[in-house]
């Protein structure tokens, strides 16, 4: 039980102690300063001259998102091609099929939006060429988009006035080269000593103590579990992700791929105060998100530790905790962290099954998705809290009898137009996804019974985590839910998309426009953005924003289902 | 002007009754996009109590749903009342300054004859005349002539005030009286078109556009409905896959609680009474947006002489060359400047009084004055025996006495010197072309002026000291009345240049002035106010003028500024930390009976679902014209700096926010439960 | 168009990069710090291979240490949890009668003693693992199927017990019944 639990704090403890100095190397990395990295640039200087790609090519921010989004336009088709030839092309040693077109028109958005809401499986749904080139790929460079995006927003951010965001490539292409790709290396390299299998072998066959058939799938499982845990994916090789075995075979990895989950997502914010030298404004932001991703692990640690209330009316001994869904070797309390990083930040991943956390871990797991910006995922996770940040600062700034200012610039109508319309789209899709499916279920009760796996408030419960997951782009499920069907592929696929591309859109707008405004210098009567007061201002709005959008639904799901325990 | 004192007349309420009945018109309710929705529920809720009554089954009782929608209407005429009080005040403000004014009998010339007609007949460009007792009939400008004039029915200052043509005091403004000499005045403005009225109509609503602010607000405000709109029909299906069952005047209610009313109906009346605020401070807005953009104000820019000094400079100190005859000095100082009607020597006479000198005036008899003139730059007298005072500025008497071949003695020059540093005019005075001594004439700083300069340097406003005076004068001036900058020696393109710079660099200017050469200046400012004697021209130019004519309006409208925009905020943060409360008073009312397991919830622990449900409408209705006396009057602004207000705010408007609904919930339910 | 050709350009060029600097490193790292050459490790009995390592079986002779429930039934190449609800009424019967027939199996048994893993489905569906105390509880039934003393089993049991440095003490199933076939087969 203690050893847990210090287990727990020491994650938790290396992961920003870790954080810190990566920030610091990524805001060189973007600012493009020297670095110990620097050997690399050969690799770069290839791709701008076999891409022609001019690096101090200047963009604006429509510029800047347009060719954001061509690039992400080829990479849905790149995705659809690949899946639905797999069962043609090499590296294939188990012969697997084809996909479908449906099933691989939603695989490759799910990847394309890095999320991974995967409606298929692992070991028989891909081959090891489309693991590779499709998934492990998108996890490299959907991540890195994500991650440029934050780089122009940066670029905005610190300049007085400007028009230029940065380019897009050569932010794209570095953060594959500078940052995913030797963390990727470091972490594949230490979850290989801890018995990740990579390699290209098929599916290994063999006969059991007790006589059964078993076969059991391996390949280049290392090189998905590293990107998917760092680049905040979260898309496993099989299809329990990381409570996979294979996937995940100990106390240590568990550890590993733990801290890879929170690493970027944390380092990203101090790369915030390094990048526009505000040390106190990063640090108020982090201590912000801190705060509520604690508060959740310690009630989720303490909920799953506890075990299940209806178990312990039993009468049987619940030494472990809450054990269904869940694995030995990582425990109750593991469990319950892994599931809280890996919904703060959009992850997605999973070491133990979240359709069974007990109601309160389910809840929160739920509110960490729809306030999606406690760390959120790389990059864009700062982004949707820049969005918070726009509409705190209009109220404080009122507060204090002043046109609302950040960061020496104005925020006016046009701004806060874009802001609301962000902010508003999140519960939009959420709720009225959620809606039409309960209308749905409600009108069929067949239909009800064919997509959920339990009943009364735990339904209502898997639906809403659905449709959470896919506006948080967060691609963990409660996976009691028959998802692989026409409605569910076709709803999560829309909401997938426009709460992607959405967002990214308003942001970088939002940072353009106001990047080209005239920069007014600091007075006494100027609400300082770096004060406790300030974080505090943000936390509030945040809390209420999610709090009232998604209370009533909530009451109706895991509370009610929480109280009739 | 006559101050209103009381909040409300009983006229005037009859007046907002009305009103707010009359803006339940929907065209005038869809420009507030918050209370519309809630008309509309309003109407939803009347359909449902008549098919209720007309048997219409699962809704709940038709009392009850007639208590709902009474109760939404009435939160909706709370509103629009808030609204109508808002208009009715800044009306009687304006229509007091207007009366004034209104039918006076005006003398007009036309092709050089007199000729009588109403004031209400004079268009612009009309030339009349006015003379001893007459009342002035209309805004003009005089074109001939000198008078003093009454203003006490504007200001409501009773010292009379000299208008003449030519130079910068040329304005006269209607409803004020002659009281000497005789003016001719053209009119400046046609009937119905004054500053007055313009903001007459901006209180009125007919011409009152929003602020860019405002609209950024109304944005986030409509956004907030958005979402409880989502919130609310999203719930809907919810609850039935649940098995609940909700009543549509629940949900209707829940929605009304939710959506920010209580910001929604005061924020027209926020903006209403912040130009209602400056117009108290004697101040006529030509735009709400001035206002606004007064609190924003970076950089003030003030006249040294009459806003940061008492007008003009007094004499403080007589130094003798020869301490021996400083008797005989004060003497002819006096009597130099017995006939000097300037400030500086009647001051001079007055300070040789206060120390017990009476001049000889028979020495005067038979005198010749010498006037001050450009060239001499110093004036005297030259009396009956050919004895020749004169004072003037150092260097003037230096250049007499050294082309009259005498030495300037350098303990005069030492003296000068010293009383320049101090921050003081030296005043030679020389007889017969011999240095007597110089007299020390010294800037006098208003009292407490250094006080509002900490103020606002504490509300991050920059003061700049704008002064005719040579650098080392205005460094000492500057320092001792605690500005953070000046202009020395400066020309009305010193002031452009200053403003343009400071724009420059993102700062936003306010600036006061009155001349005709100020007008660009006042033009370029950010927030530029005229005085009310200044010029047509400067007038124009500003976005404020200011009745008073005091330099030291400025920090008040600063003030105003601030103080309208801490209520909008304020009174969004209130509105929406409402909600907690309100969240925990309807849900549970809405799914207890469905699933008693949520009774947890309750905890407030009120009564029955019905009147948890009527309870926060009553109270969302209720809490508006609870506000009405703070949007009216403004949330207090202290500088105490941003982070310190917003503490403060946070606290009493947030998290007093949060819990006074439970407070007001929980009262009202137990009354309802003792009703029922 | 511009962007087109760079974005296509731009993904086959990534897809070179990762798999040189990237998949064949990871690849080569395993085959050089692993025994099985970054493959799953078998594990061998009579010269056979039985398992592998990570991955649990499921046993259900009377004679052999019991592993968890499985929602899948361990099968290898299809993991997955059973995704139950905590209060799903239907759930909650099977997890009774799971433990009803764990005491039916372990007669000694109080209720009270029924470790709570037993019981339920893991998350992947094939945990390999049990903890030290539902080993424990199982010893009587085992040594009585096997007819051997409670404390040579229980010496078995202490001598595959896996303790990390930081983490928690497990039992690898697969490894136990192994050691005990092999042990108490000489």
């Amino acid at each position: 039980m203690k050893t847990e639990i210090i287990g727990l704090l020491l994650q938790i403890g290396l992961t920003i102690m870790l954080s810190y100095p990566l920030g610091y190397y990524i805001s060189k990395v973007y600012k493009g300063e020297k670095t110990f990295l620097d050997f690399l640039s050969p690799i770069e200087n290839m791709f701008y001259r076999i891409c022609r790609i001019d690096p101090k090519e200047k963009m604006n921010w429509k510029i800047f998102l347009i060719t954001l989004l061509t690039v992400n336009f080829v990479w849905f088709f790149w995705g659809i091609i690949l899946l639905v030839a797999q069962g043609v092309l090499p590296l294939n040693p188990d012969g697997n099929p084809s996909q479908s077109i449906s099933q691989a028109f939603n695989t490759s958005i799910s990847f394309m939006v890095n999320c991974n809401l995967q409606h298929y499986s692992g070991e028989s749904g891909l081959t090891y060429f489309t693991q590779l080139f499709v998934i492990m790929l998108f996890q490299f460079i959907t991540a890195a988009t994500g991650m440029s995006a934050f780089a122009a927003m940066l670029k905005g951010m610190s300049a007085k006035t400007t028009h230029n965001l940065g380019n897009f490539w050569v932010y794209l292409i570095k953060s594959v080269t500078r940052i995913l790709l030797p963390l990727s290396l470091i972490v594949g390299f230490l979850i290989i000593i801890g018995g990740v299998p990579m390699s290209f072998e098929g599916k290994q066959t063999l006969t059991t103590l007790e006589g059964q058939e078993q076969t059991i799938s391996q390949g280049p499982v290392a090189a998905v579990v590293a990107i998917k845990q760092l680049g905040t994916n979260g898309g496993g090789f099989y299809g329990a992700n990381s409570a996979h075995p294979l996937e995940n075979p100990s106390y240590f990895t568990n550890m590993i791929e733990g801290i890879a989950i929170m690493l970027l997502p944390m380092a990203f914010i101090w790369t915030l105060g390094f990048y526009i030298k505000k040390h106190r404004f990063a640090l108020g932001i982090f201590l912000v998100m801190l705060l509520p991703y604690l508060s959740s692990v310690s009630i989720a640690v303490g909920q799953e530790m506890r075990g299940n209330p209806k178990i312990e009316e039993m009468g049987i001994s619940q030494h472990s905790g809450s054990m269904e869904g869940k694995e030995i070797r990582i425990g109750a309390g593991a469990t319950a962290l892994w599931a809280m990083s890996t919904t703060v930040t959009s992850n997605g991943s999973v070491n133990g099954m979240h359709d069974s956390l007990t109601p309160l871990s389910g809840m929160l797991a739920i509110l960490n998705m729809q306030v999606n910006c406690w760390f959120g995922g790389v990059g864009v996770g700062f982004m949707n809290y820049y969005i918070f940040i726009i509409i705190a600062v209009f109220l404080s700034g009122l507060m204090v009898g002043r046109t609302p200012e950040f960061l020496g610039k104005k925020i006016e109508a046009k701004e806060m137009k874009i802001a609301i319309i962000i902010t508003l789209l999140h519960p939009f899709l959420i709720l009225c996804g959620t809606a039409i499916a309960s209308y749905l279920a409600v009108s069929d009760p067949q239909l009800a019974s064919a997509w959920l796996a339990n009943p009364s408030f735990h339904g209502l419960s898997e639906m809403f985590y659905e449709f959470t997951s896919s506006s948080a782009n967060n691609g963990s499920g409660f996976e009691g839910l028959g998802d692989n069907t026409n409605f569910w592929n076709i709803s999560t696929g829309i909401v997938l998309i426009i709460s992607r591309y959405l967002p990214i859109i308003g942001q970088i707008a939002i940072v353009g426009l106001l990047a080209s405004k005239k920069y007014i210098p600091e007075s006494a009567g100027t609400l300082k953005t770096d004060t406790s007061t300030f974080a505090l201002m943000t936390f509030v709005v945040i809390i209420i924003i999610a709090a009232l959008a998604f209370f009533p639904a909530l009451t109706l799901g895991p509370i009610a289902e929480y109280l009739n325990l | 002007m006559k101050k209103e004192n009381h909040f409300i007349t009983p006229d005037q309420l009859k007046f907002c009754l009305k009103e707010s009945l009359v803006k339940l018109n929907p065209k005038t309710m869809a420009r507030n996009p918050i209370m519309f929705t809630v008309l509309i529920s309003t109407s939803i809720m009347f359909i449902i109590s008549i098919l209720v009554l007309f048997g219409y089954k699962n809704q709940g009782s038709f009392v009850y749903n007639f208590l709902v929608f009474s109760i939404l209407l009435i939160t909706i005429l709370f509103a629009n009342f808030a609204e109508a009080i808002a208009e009715a005040r800044g009306k009687a403000q304006a229509e007091s300054l207007r009366k004034t004014r209104e039918e006076t009998p005006a003398k007009k010339i036309v092709d050089g004859k007199i000729i009588n007609i109403s004031s209400s007949l004079l268009k612009k460009g009309d030339i009349f005349e006015c003379s001893i007792g007459d009342i002035i009939p209309s805004d003009g400008e005089i074109v001939e002539g000198i008078a003093s004039i009454d203003e006490s029915a504007i200001t409501g200052e009773s010292a009379p005030v000299i208008r003449e043509a030519g130079g910068d005091k040329t304005s006269v403004t209607g409803g004020t009286k002659v009281l000497s000499d005789h003016i001719i005045v053209r009119v400046t403005a046609q009937p119905g078109e004054s500053f007055l009225d313009k903001m007459i109509a901006l209180v009125e609503g007919a011409s009152r556009q929003k602020s860019p602010n405002e609209i950024a607000l109304t944005i986030l405000l409509s956004g907030f409905t958005l979402v409880f709109v989502i919130v609310c029909v999203t719930l809907k299906p919810f609850a039935d896959y649940t098995g609940t069952t909700i009543t549509i005047a629940s949900l209707v209610s829940l929605f009304v609680c939710l959506i920010p009313t209580t910001i929604g109906g005061l924020l027209s009346a926020i903006g209403i009474a912040g130009m209602d605020r400056a117009l108290r401070a004697n101040v006529i807005t030509k735009s709400g947006k001035a206002v606004e953009t007064a609190g924003d104000i970076d950089t003030l820019l003030l006249d040294k002489t009459g806003t940061i000094t008492i007008g003009n400079r007094k004499a403080t100190n007589f130094y003798a060359i020869n301490s021996n005859n400083l008797n005989e000095f004060i003497d002819a100082c006096i009597l130099a400047s017995i006939s000097d009607q300037t400030p500086e020597g009647k001051s001079i006479v007055e300070l040789g009084r206060n120390q017990g000198f009476i001049a000889d005036q028979s020495a005067l008899i038979g005198c010749k004055w010498i006037e001050f003139s450009a060239q001499t730059k110093c004036s005297g007298v030259e009396l009956r025996n050919g004895v020749t005072i004169v004072k003037g500025a150092m260097e003037a008497i230096c250049q007499i006495i050294e082309s009259n071949n005498k030495v300037f003695p350098n303990y005069a020059r030492e003296i000068s010197h010293k009383i320049a540093e101090n921050g003081g005019t030296p005043l030679v005075l020389a007889m017969d072309n011999d240095v007597m001594g110089v007299i020390e004439l010294q800037d006098i700083i208003k009292p407490g002026i250094q006080d509002r300069f900490e103020r606002l340097r504490k509300m991050g406003v920059k003061t700049v000291m704008v002064t005719g005076d040579n650098a080392l004068t205005a460094q000492y001036i500057a320092n001792k009345a605690g500005v953070d900058d000046f202009i020395a020696e400066a020309k009305p393109e010193d002031k452009m240049e200053y403003i343009r710079n400071e724009q420059s660099n993102g700062k936003l200017v306010a600036m006061m002035g009155d001349g005709t050469n100020d007008a660009p200046a006042l033009a370029q400012a950010d927030v530029g106010v005229a005085m009310n004697s200044g010029t047509q021209a400067a007038k124009e130019a500003g976005n404020m003028v200011d009745l008073d004519n005091d330099p030291t309006k400025l920090i008040e409208i600063v003030e105003i500024g601030k103080q309208l925009l801490m209520t909008r905020g304020t009174l969004t943060t209130f509105s929406i930390a409402n909600d907690v409360a309100k969240y925990f008073a309807i849900v549970p009312a809405l799914f207890m009976s469905s699933i008693p397991a949520l009774k947890a919830l309750n905890v407030m622990n009120l009564s029955s679902p019905e009147s948890a449900i009527l309870s926060a409408v009553i109270f969302n209705a209720l809490i508006i014209p609870a506000l009405i006396p703070l949007a009216l009057k403004g949330v207090q602004y202290k500088p105490i700096g941003a982070s310190a207000i917003l503490r403060r705010n946070l606290f009493i408007y947030g998290l007093g926010g949060a819990i006074v609904p439970f407070i007001g919930i929980k009262l009202i339910d137990m009354a309802i439960a003792t009703i029922l | 168009m511009k962007n087109l050709i760079i974005s296509i350009k731009i993904t086959i060029l990534f897809c070179i990069t990762l798999l040189l600097a990237y998949v064949l490193v990871l690849w080569l790292f395993a085959g050089l710090s692993t025994p099985n050459f970054g493959k799953v490790n078998t594990i061998k009995a009579n010269n056979k291979i039985v398992g592998v390592e990570n991955i649990g079986q499921n046993f259900s002779s009377e004679k052999y240490f019991w592993s968890r429930p499985s929602a899948v039934n361990y099968n290898g190449s299809g993991s997955g949890g059973s995704n139950k609800g905590v209060t799903n009424p239907n759930y909650l019967r099977d997890v009774s009668s799971r433990i009803d027939s764990f005491l039916i199996h372990h007669p000694y048994l109080k209720k009270s003693e029924v470790p709570s893993e037993m019981v339920t489905a893991s998350g992947s569906g094939l945990d390999p693992h049990i903890t030290i105390e539902s080993a424990y509880l199982q010893v009587i039934r085992v040594a009585k199927a096997r007819k051997v003393k409670p404390d040579e089993i229980k010496n078995i049991i202490d001598s595959v017990i896996e303790t990390p440095i930081i983490g928690i003490s497990v039992i690898n199933v697969l490894k136990l019944n192994i050691a005990m076939d092999s042990k108490l087969n000489k």
